[in-house]
């Protein structure tokens, strides 16, 4: 089995998209759609890495991120946060916050593949 | 150049202005010199600068060349010429030198078509400037805007990702094929309807285009147009529904026609539980109390809160205005309807110190508070949660949390300190909240 990712986003048809390429590259999908108890989620699930949108219904992400790095047990989490273009201070902040990497809406799989692969392997980047 | 000019003195370029002027309308050299009386080789000198000129010559040059004198002494005129220095300061020269600034005037002497290039050049950029500075301030200040741009991009996301999909893996199966392109589909219509709206809103075209780039926000457009209240649906049940879809033209598009359908058969069941015949007159007698109409309903709190909503604002029995939230278990609007300056965000969360949230960690216990918004305007607010339809035996519970809003100066009562509360945190003003998540987006 490959490892272990747990996708954070609401919007279920990128969900999908997301979900079967990562699956098709081996990674071992679960994923969450609500800001307010994907805390709980992480917790429950421990996951490899986290991908991680910004704009979540009941919780942002950023905040998400931000109690993520202040938990000793989550601290070191990768953590590949998804923003939308235009929106600079949120890559900003998430970077700030101790994002590994960020992605922009829209991106292409192939991004999100080998961005996730860095991410999961220790490399730390950002992109535009 | 030779006694043209000083140390420290732009040179004067009379000359070249004489010369581009005798090109343009096509004299010859000697021509010009003959009709002022000059020799061609002195007139030679001129227009090279190594000659001054002044006086009569220059009068009767500028005559012979159809121009006022001072346009041949005092070069560029001076908008063009802070244009041109604005051009060379404004933008970063990538290679090659730096601009010459000390020879604008040699430039527009002899280039002057060039440098009209380069003058509305500069103009053009910095009107372009403007308006995207416009814009951006725009963006970040118009809540509409930024939550229908991210409605667009997360659609666009979704598209390119699906279609990559579909383009890239031949051997897809059959069933993963067709949800992808269902996913495809709908996700086309969103964008459809969302790429309208923004275009809408740029074009000013009334307040209604704001609330319909999604599913979601036609189906609450349609509500919107109808105050709320649907007669026929009042008197006839859910038979009305199918003629009150085909008379809106906010809901011609599959996803928002299910939405309002599946909010017009909540509205429709409402209505044969609490009949409007019978329940105006005695909301009224009790000015709209959800207290006091409590025991109406048999204790649905939140059938009462939909029906007070639903009621027709105004008319002989003075319905007062009132708002409705209604969200699911995590918090995600389903259903509103605006009141005032009470802003109900579409996307992400309102303020967690709404009693709408607040009744989530209390099912089926009623609430009442009094609430103050940044502004200092105050509403009473009564919010439930409740199970929506019966879960069965050991079957996890469907919550739903319904909140009804009453601005104080239409009849509300006034008791009590109020709850300070905000629009959500992009929007709220109040910095020391306790519990704010993350900084305004938009102050």
């Amino acid at each position: 089995m490959g490892s272990r990712v747990l996708l954070v986003e609401d919007e279920v048809n990128i969900y999908e998209a997301i979900s079967f390429i990562l699956s098709r590259e081996g990674w071992d999908v679960s994923g969450h759609g609500n800001g307010a108890t994907a805390l709980e989620e992480i917790a429950r699930t421990g996951p490899d890495v986290l991908v991680l949108d910004v704009m979540l219904p009941g919780r942002s992400g950023l905040d998400i991120l931000r109690d993520l790095r202040a938990r000793p047990e989550t601290a070191d989490l990768p953590v590949l946060m998804l923003t939308a273009k235009g929106q600079s201070k949120d890559r900003d902040l998430a970077l700030a916050l101790g994002a590994n990497a960020y992605l922009t809406k829209p991106f292409s799989n192939a991004e999100m593949v080998e961005t996730l692969r860095a991410v999961a392997g220790g490399g730390q980047q950002a992109r535009t | 150049m030779a006694g043209q000019k000083g140390k420290g003195q732009r040179p004067s370029l009379t000359g070249t202005r004489i010369r581009e002027r005798r090109l343009a309308l096509g004299l010859r050299q000697s021509a010009l010199a003959g009709a002022v009386g000059i020799s061609a080789s002195y007139l030679n000198l001129i227009e090279h600068n190594k000659r001054r000129i002044g006086g009569k010559p220059l009068l009767d040059l500028a005559r012979a060349l159809k121009v006022e004198p001072a346009r041949l002494t005092q070069g560029m005129d001076a908008t063009l010429s802070d244009m041109v220095q604005a051009a060379a300061r404004d933008i970063a020269c990538g290679f090659g030198p730096p601009p010459e600034l000390d020879r604008i005037d040699e430039l527009a002497g002899r280039f002057p078509g060039w440098t009209g290039v380069i003058a509305e050049q500069q103009k053009r950029i910095a009107g372009l400037e403007a308006a995207v500075e416009g814009l951006q301030d725009r963006l970040g200040h118009d809540p509409v805007l930024a939550e229908a741009m991210h409605e667009v991009l997360s659609t666009v996301a979704a598209i390119r990702s699906t279609s990559d999909i579909l383009v890239r893996e031949p051997d897809l199966d059959r069933n993963w094929r067709g949800r992808f392109h269902r996913n495809l589909h709908e996700e086309a219509e969103r964008l459809s309807a969302g790429a309208t709206a923004l275009l809408a809103h740029f074009e000013g075209q009334g307040a209604r285009s704001e609330t319909l780039s999604t599913a979601q926000e036609r189906a609450e457009a349609l509500f919107e147009a109808a105050g709320h209240h649907f007669p026929a649906i009042e008197a006839d049940g859910a038979d009305a529904i199918e003629a009150v879809l085909e008379a809106a033209p906010e809901v011609r598009e599959a996803a928002a026609r299910r939405l309002a359908r599946r909010d017009l058969e909540r509205y429709a069941h409402d209505a044969a539980r609490l009949p409007l015949a019978g329940f105006l007159p005695m909301a009224a007698a009790v000015d709209y109390d959800p207290q006091a109409l409590l025991a109406v309903t048999g204790g649905d709190a939140a059938l009462l809160l939909r029906r007070l909503a639903a009621l027709p604002q105004g008319g002989a029995q003075a319905v007062p205005a009132f708002g409705l939230a209604i969200c699911d278990a995590s918090g995600a609007l389903l259903f509103r309807r605006r009141i005032g300056a009470f802003s109900i965000p579409r996307y992400g969360a309102g303020c967690p110190l709404w009693p709408l949230y607040g009744a989530l960690a209390r099912p089926m216990v009623p609430d009442r508070q009094l609430l103050e918004l940044p502004d200092g305007l105050r509403f009473v607010a009564w919010a439930v949660s409740q199970p929506v339809g019966p879960a069965g035996f050991g079957g996890a519970p469907v919550m739903e949390a319904v909140m009804l809003l009453r601005a104080v100066s239409d009849g509300g009562e006034a008791e009590g300190a109020p709850v300070p509360v905000g629009p959500g945190c992009v929007l709220c003003p109040r910095e020391d909240c306790a519990a704010r998540r993350e900084e305004g987006r938009f102050g």
